[in-house]
Parts: structure tokens; sequence; C-alpha cells
């Protein structure tokens, strides 16, 4: 795949991601007549969630289950829409001037956009045991692609730990699949039913009630389960052998020959982070997020986001999401096609419907501390410079103040995942350890390319280009 | 109030070598950062540690820092990531090299010898994957390059163990001079002394105004690219000068691109932003000269906020229009390498009144007759 000859210099509306929010977003814009790209990184349209939605191999769908075909209406619509969409294409830079940076079959270009609409969406939450960089060890989420894409499940003896609505759903999905799963070790600390038990309310009516429960006693019924887990480390010489456990008082190991982690979903930021747009630090759902407007406006004029990536909402709402964003944008740049799509009001109403019981699972499923900050001194944390935690704690101890200082002793985050998979572990190990808050420790300063470009590729952008973009000296 | 011998404003490589060098002649200083040591220029550049291509007025500068660099470790209890593995100008074609000829004649006569022009063959074997079109060019053997942010952390370090107080995270607000004293507010605090020194950097066009001596001063974000890891093939570090380019293979096997190209700068909130269609000619340049690394990848890419002055050359030495004040800034992208040496220089300076080496090419006020004014500023 390379660039079409048929695109554009510059568009009214540039979406990047085609999960929920950016296919709702694109499809929008698009119908009010705005001239809109939708730039994705896979070859067929739906995100993680409706990965592989148009080209799956599993003809049979009860196995991913009904909300996964809910993603079938979301690309028809897109498609009907005259937007033109840009696959297997990398965003690897957005500035404050809404240049985006793209890159397709070995070339590169900067394309200009008046509004940007972010639709990234989420990422797995880092899962620091001993032992995760293991072979044998993966994390749920890169499953859950296989059997999506692929119609893959795991072969050998399986185990699933952590927590989560999508631990549940893989598990029903690889059951009903025909697999087997070993045992899963749940870590979802007892406190926290506690503390969920006040959110209950909204989350009985909820739609995730009746079905969530319903996944979770399919599984039940099939699967040990071990609760409680307080302490999980992977041993095995060159790949995974044993899983040893704890859970409160007790203690067990299992042979396996595949371990799947999964601790929740985080927010993407690095694209968003690296344009420059303002983030705090959300002390539920720990993570960091951008500060956005109801409309999803960011801190930097024209660049929305919406989706998982404005804070973790769930695929529904992600679609809701990105609708509200196109409507908001089409409102400013083409005011007079607003009768031409679903009003403000309407879609509001539907997010709200579909953000019930969001306080309940992420009360629930916040993730304990013991699985979040390394407590071993010889568990890695940057897998792309292999520091451990014990090396970080040294650091910290002979003046490393912060994620951007640390880089300098331990080259933390400077490998080729440019921190996606280390950032937060280090941002709060360091917070835990110097006793201030996730948000005055801060993230690791993240810069273009948000994806590594080849030297090829940026050679590769046409000399014209510049004018786009004269710099503005000063 | 807190009173010391000297205030320096700015916790860059100068500023904590100055501070560094003033307990080492036995001085008090109170240096204050507004954000932390090494945060902007003096932490994220490209490490060159170089007197190769140097301006004639700051050799003699470039060649005391080197003989501090050779004995980093003695200093700062730190080996500060030094190596010493020579600086090659590479003249792309003969009309490149001619003046390289001239100029190292001309440092000849005027006793520097640290420039050496080499040929083809020579310059073959020192980057042997250069494009064979190059025909020579100058070698510099006792250069080399450091990690910026250890470097910078380490003097600020061994400062601070020597005596010096280092106030990091506070901003100076409002500066007085009374009865042969100046009073700095910064934060909830008044730091007095007799001497300050102005060590602030891209801001020190700034606090130079507030203090009456304006000078043409632009904010810049030169910007760096770091590849992915590639077979070792380069240990010297080259630079072009038709084309920008500076080149540098890392010990990991990442290579650092850099030559100056210039992103934007936001110096109020701390920000830049980089300019690809600017780094885009860097990686054609590389393209060309390299082909060796046409298959890499590109992983990260930066930029630090810098001054830069009309002449390239800093603003260094004693005020013309305040007794006890001092100025340090300016560097114009290659400031680096001098710290150590011009630390020592602006505490020798302070402590005796007086040194042996001619700051007169760095005078505040030789930009007089020029549009003066901070304008490029934000």
């Amino acid at each position: 795949m390379s660039f079409p000859e048929s695109l554009h210099a510059a568009y009214d509306v540039i979406v990047i991601g085609a999960g929920p929010a950016g296919l709702a977003a694109a499809a929008t814009t698009a119908e009010a007549g705005l001239r809109t790209l939708l730039v994705d990184e896979n070859s067929a349209p739906g995100g993680q969630i409706y990965r592989a939605i148009t080209t799956s191999p599993l003809k049979n769908s009860s196995i991913l289950g009904k909300d996964y075909e809910a993603g079938n209406d979301l690309v028809h619509t897109f498609e009907k829409s005259g937007a033109d969409r840009l696959a297997g294409c990398t965003v690897w830079s957005l500035d404050r001037e809404r240049v985006v940076g793209l890159s397709c079959g070995g070339e590169a270009r900067l394309i200009k956009a008046e509004r940007v609409i972010i639709a990234t969406g989420a990422m797995e939450r880092p899962f620091p045991i001993p032992g995760w960089t293991l072979p044998g060890v993966m994390t749920i989420g890169a499953g859950q692609t296989l059997l999506k894409s692929s119609g893959l499940i795991p072969s050998g003896r399986l185990a699933l730990a952590g927590q989560g609505p999508l631990l549940w759903l893989y598990a029903a999905q690889i059951l009903r699949a025909g697999g087997h799963i070993a045992a899963i070790f749940d870590t979802t600390p007892l406190a926290n039913y506690i503390s969920a038990a006040l959110h209950l309310p909204g989350f009985i009516f909820s739609p995730y009630w009746t079905k969530g429960l319903g996944l979770i006693r399919e599984v039940k019924r099939a699967v040990k389960i071990v609760t409680g887990v307080t302490r999980l480390e992977a041993q095995g010489k060159n790949k995974l052998q044993t899983l040893v456990w704890e859970a409160g008082s007790r203690t067990g190991s299992i042979d396996l020959d595949v371990l799947m982690l999964h601790q929740g979903v985080v927010p993407h930021v690095n694209l968003a982070m690296a344009a420059g747009i303002k983030h705090e630090w959300d002390a539920i759902q720990l993570c960091f997020r951008p500060v956005l407007d109801e409309s999803g406006n960011s801190s930097i004029k024209g660049i929305m986001i919406a989706g998982d990536g404005a804070g973790i909402g769930g695929a529904e709402s992600a679609a809701e999401r990105g609708r509200l964003a196109a409507i908001d944008t089409v409102a400013n740049l083409r005011p007079d096609a607003l009768a031409q799509i679903p009003s403000r009001d309407n879609v509001r109403n539907r997010l709200a419907q579909t953000m019930r019981g969001r306080a309940f699972l992420d009360h629930l499923y916040r993730p304990s501390k013991v699985f979040r900050i390394p407590q071993d001194a010889s568990t890695i944390v940057c897998r792309c410079e292999e520091i451990t935690a014990g090396e970080i704690r040294a650091s910290i101890a002979i003046g490393a103040t912060g994620p951007n200082q640390l880089k300098a002793y331990r080259r933390t985050g400077m490998g080729p995942c440019q921190g996606r998979l280390c950032s937060l572990t280090v941002t709060e190990l360091m917070a835990d350890e110097r006793g201030k808050s996730p948000e005055e420790i801060g993230y690791y300063r993240l810069r273009s390319p948000v994806k590594p470009i080849s030297l090829a590729e940026l050679a590769s952008i046409p000399q014209d280009e510049t004018a786009i973009k004269a710099v503005v000296r000063g | 109030m807190q009173t010391a011998d000297v205030i320096i404003v700015g916790g860059g490589i100068h500023g904590c070598s100055t501070a560094l060098h003033l307990t080492l002649r036995g001085l008090k200083p109170i240096l204050i950062e507004k954000d932390y040591a090494g945060r902007h220029a003096s932490g994220v550049n490209a490490g060159g540690v170089r007197q190769l291509m140097r301006h004639i007025a700051e050799i003699p500068l470039s060649i005391r820092s080197m003989d501090i660099w050779e004995k980093i470790q003695d200093l700062v209890e730190d080996d500060c990531g030094f190596d010493s593995h020579g600086q090659v100008l590479v003249a792309e074609d003969e009309s490149e090299l001619a003046p390289m000829r001239d100029r190292v004649a001309e440092l000849n006569l005027r006793g520097f010898n640290h420039e050496e022009l080499i040929d083809a063959e020579e310059l073959r074997r020192l980057v042997p994957a250069v494009a064979e079109s190059c025909p020579g060019g100058v070698v510099s053997r006792r250069d080399g390059a450091a990690n910026p942010a250890q470097t910078t952390t380490a003097f600020r370090r061994m400062a601070e163990r020597r005596g010096a107080r280092i106030i990091e995270g506070v901003r100076v607000d409002t500066i007085k001079r009374d009865g042969g004293h100046w009073y700095v507010t910064a934060g909830s605090e008044v730091y007095s002394a007799p001497v300050l020194v102005n060590a602030a950097g891209a801001w020190g066009g700034k606090l130079a105004a507030i203090l009456g001596e304006p000078v043409p001063l632009e904010v810049v974000a030169p910007m760096l690219m770091i590849t992915s890891r590639v077979p070792t093939f380069i240990k010297p570090v080259v630079i072009l000068r038709g084309r920008k380019l500076s080149f540098k293979q890392f010990e990991n096997g990442t290579v650092m691109i850099g030559g100056g190209y210039l992103g934007r700068a936001y110096p109020d909130t701390n920000e830049t932003d980089l300019d690809w269609t600017q780094l885009k000619n860097n990686a054609r340049t590389v393209w060309d000269l390299f082909p060796i690394m046409r298959e890499a990848t590109i992983v990260r890419a930066w930029a630090g906020i810098e001054a830069k002055m009309p002449d390239d050359i800093p603003v260094l030495g004693p005020s013309r229009k305040h007794d006890g004040l001092f100025h340090q800034f300016g560097f114009s992208l290659h400031g680096f390498q001098l710290g150590p040496g011009t630390g020592d220089i602006m505490a020798e300076l302070i402590a005796t009144g007086n040194t042996n080496i001619s700051l007169e090419a760095f005078r505040p006020d030789r930009f007089e007759t020029a549009d003066i004014g901070d304008k490029h500023e934000h």
C-alpha cells in the first residue's frame, strides 16, 4: 500500500484511528459534507474492539459475541459516508499547527487539517510481575488480537491472570472456540468489592450487569478460579515453565506453557502528549488522561480527542464521543450542515446511558498497588533497555527526580517502544518512592515520531510541502 | 534573606560549572534555576566535545575546556560519558576542501595545531562508511562527545557537595542593586550577594534586558534525532559545513543525527515543536553521505531551547553597565564543550578580577549600533 493519487494536500478533518470513536466521527463529519480523511494503522477497520470485523476468519459469530457484531453497523455507515480512508498507514507526528505526519508503504507525507480528531483508543496497562518478559508470557489483549484476526487460540497449558471485563470476555471466547484454560488467577483486591458497592445502583441499570455476570458464570462453570491473588511470579529458564502465586496466606504453583496477563486498559496518550496537549492524573482510573471539554476539545485549538483515548468508557461510549466531537467540528466548520447529522442532545443522552455503570467498574477493577509498582528489585520495568525496579530506585537515591531525569541515568523509555510499555510504571514507582503524587512526578516528555519512521520514509517527504509549514522562528 | 558571595542565575552546564569553580576558589555561590539543572539546552544537546571549527576568538576558551574534559573524572567524580574518538569535518567536494586548507594554515600561523587537514585516504580510514566522493576534510583528534545530562548533573552535584547552594524549581522575580549588593527575589526568598552571574541561556537575553544591558538574542530550538541500533561502523563525530549535519554513533549502536536545523521554541512554557520539513533535509543528507544508514529507523527526535547571537559567539565577561555583574550566555548552539573551561575562567575573573584569556570579542556592548531588543522572545 502507498499513498493514493486521490489523497488531498489538506483536509477539513483528519480522524486518527478507525475504532468505534474514529469510525463514528469520520462518518458524521463526512455526512455533513466536510472533506474527511480517516487514517488507521491496520489494514481493516474496527480498531481493537472490532478488530478484523470485516475480515475475521471466525465465521461462527457466537464465539466473539453479539457486541462484536455491532462493529458492522459502524463500518457500513462509515463506508457510505464518503470519507477517505487510508489503511495500513502510521501516524507518527502531530503538532499544534495540526500538521499530521503519515507514513504508508515506505513513504511519508505531512498533511494539514482544520480539525484533527484523535481516536487512538486505549492500551493495556503494564503488568510488571517478576518474569513477565519471559517467552510464553503475553497480554490478553495480544491474545485476543490473534483470536479476532487469525482465529487462533493458544496451544499448550494456559492460565489467565489479572482482572477486568476483558479477562472474562476473552476467557469465554477461548472456551467457546474449544480452548481449555487451566486456571484463572483473579487479582481484584478484595477491598474493591466494598468501594465498588457504593456505585452498584448505577451498574445494575447498565447493560454490563447482565452481560458481565453471564460471562463470569459461563467461565466459572469450566475453569478453576483463584481469587484474591496478591503475588504472581513467572518462572522458567528460557521460557515460561511455572507460575508461582500467593493469595493472602494461600500459595501455590502451576506448570504452564502460556500465561496471559491483563489488568485493564488506559488511554493511549502518546500522540496527544507529543502534540503538546495538557493531561492530568486520573486518581480513580490511575492513569493520565487529556484535559478536555464536553465535546472533546483539547488544550490545543482544533485538536479533539474522542473514545477511550479521552478516558476509558468502552466501545459504545467511544462511538458516541466520536459523534459529539464530529458535531462540534461541523458546528464550527459548516454550521449550515448541522441539520443533516444527529443532534447534540440525542448523542449526549445516549452517551450518558452508555456511561452508566462505569464508576462501578472503575472502582471494582482498580488494580492493586503490588501489581502496578514492582516490589521485587529484579523485576524489569523498561523492557527495551532491560531496566529493573531496583535500578530505578537506585537512580532516585542518587538524584533522579522524575521520568525525564531518569532517562539520563538509565535510558528508561528511550528504546523502540518510546515509553509505551513502561511510562505508567515509572511514574507510579517514582511517585511512590519519593512520596509525591503521580501528577507532581509527571510523565515522560513525549515527542514525535511517536512511532518509528525510517530514514528513507523521512527523506521521501516531497520538497514542495515545505511551504505548508513555513517556520516562524523566534 | 540569604547571603552569599555570588548569585548565579541559570543551572545549565555554564551556571553549574561556574558554581563549582567558585567553590574551588573558596567562594560561596547560590545558584537559582527555574526548572532543574540541565533541563534545557545543557541537558539535551548533541553532547559534542569539539574544538574543531571554532570561531577564532573561542579557541583559547575551547582549549582550556579541553584540558578539563580530559580530566573530568578528577573534577566531578563522574566520567560524564566522555569519549575521545575525534571529530571529523568532511568536505563533500574539492570546493569545500579549499577553504579548510586555508583555515588550517591560518590556525597553524596563530599557533593552534589541534586541527589537521586529512586526505581522502585518511578520511576513509577514520570514517569508513562515508560516501566515496568525499575528497578529505579536517580532524581534531582530541575531540569527542559526552553525555550532556549526565555531565550537567555531575557538575551540579559536585558544586553542591563543595558548598554551593542549588535552588531548583524557583524563578527569579526581581533583581535590585543597592549599596554594592544585588538583591534577587525568587519564590518567597530574597538572596543577596555582591556578585551576580547571568548564566540563563535562552533566558539570558531577557535577564540582560531587565538589567539594562539588552542584546539581540534569538531564542531557537535546535533539533536532534536518534536512530534504532545499527551495527557499529563509525567512531568519531562527523560534521559537515556546506549542508548542515552532525553525526555520532553511540556505543549501543544508535546514531544521533543533528546539524542545527531549527524547530519552534516557546520559552515561556518550556515547549518546543519539531519541524519535520527541516528534519527531512537532515535525513536526506544522511541518505546521500552514509548509504549504510538508509535502512535505519528514527526512533526519537527532540529539540532544546537555546540562545543564538547574531555573530554566533557568546556574551561573556563583565557587564559594561554594572559593577559586580557578569554575563555567561548566548553560546549559540555550541556551548556545551566550553562549559567546564568557561566556568573556570569566570571563577578566576570573579575571584581575582582578571583572567589572561581575552574576552574582548564577547563584550555585551558589541551590538550597540544594531537595533537592540529582546525582539525574538515570545
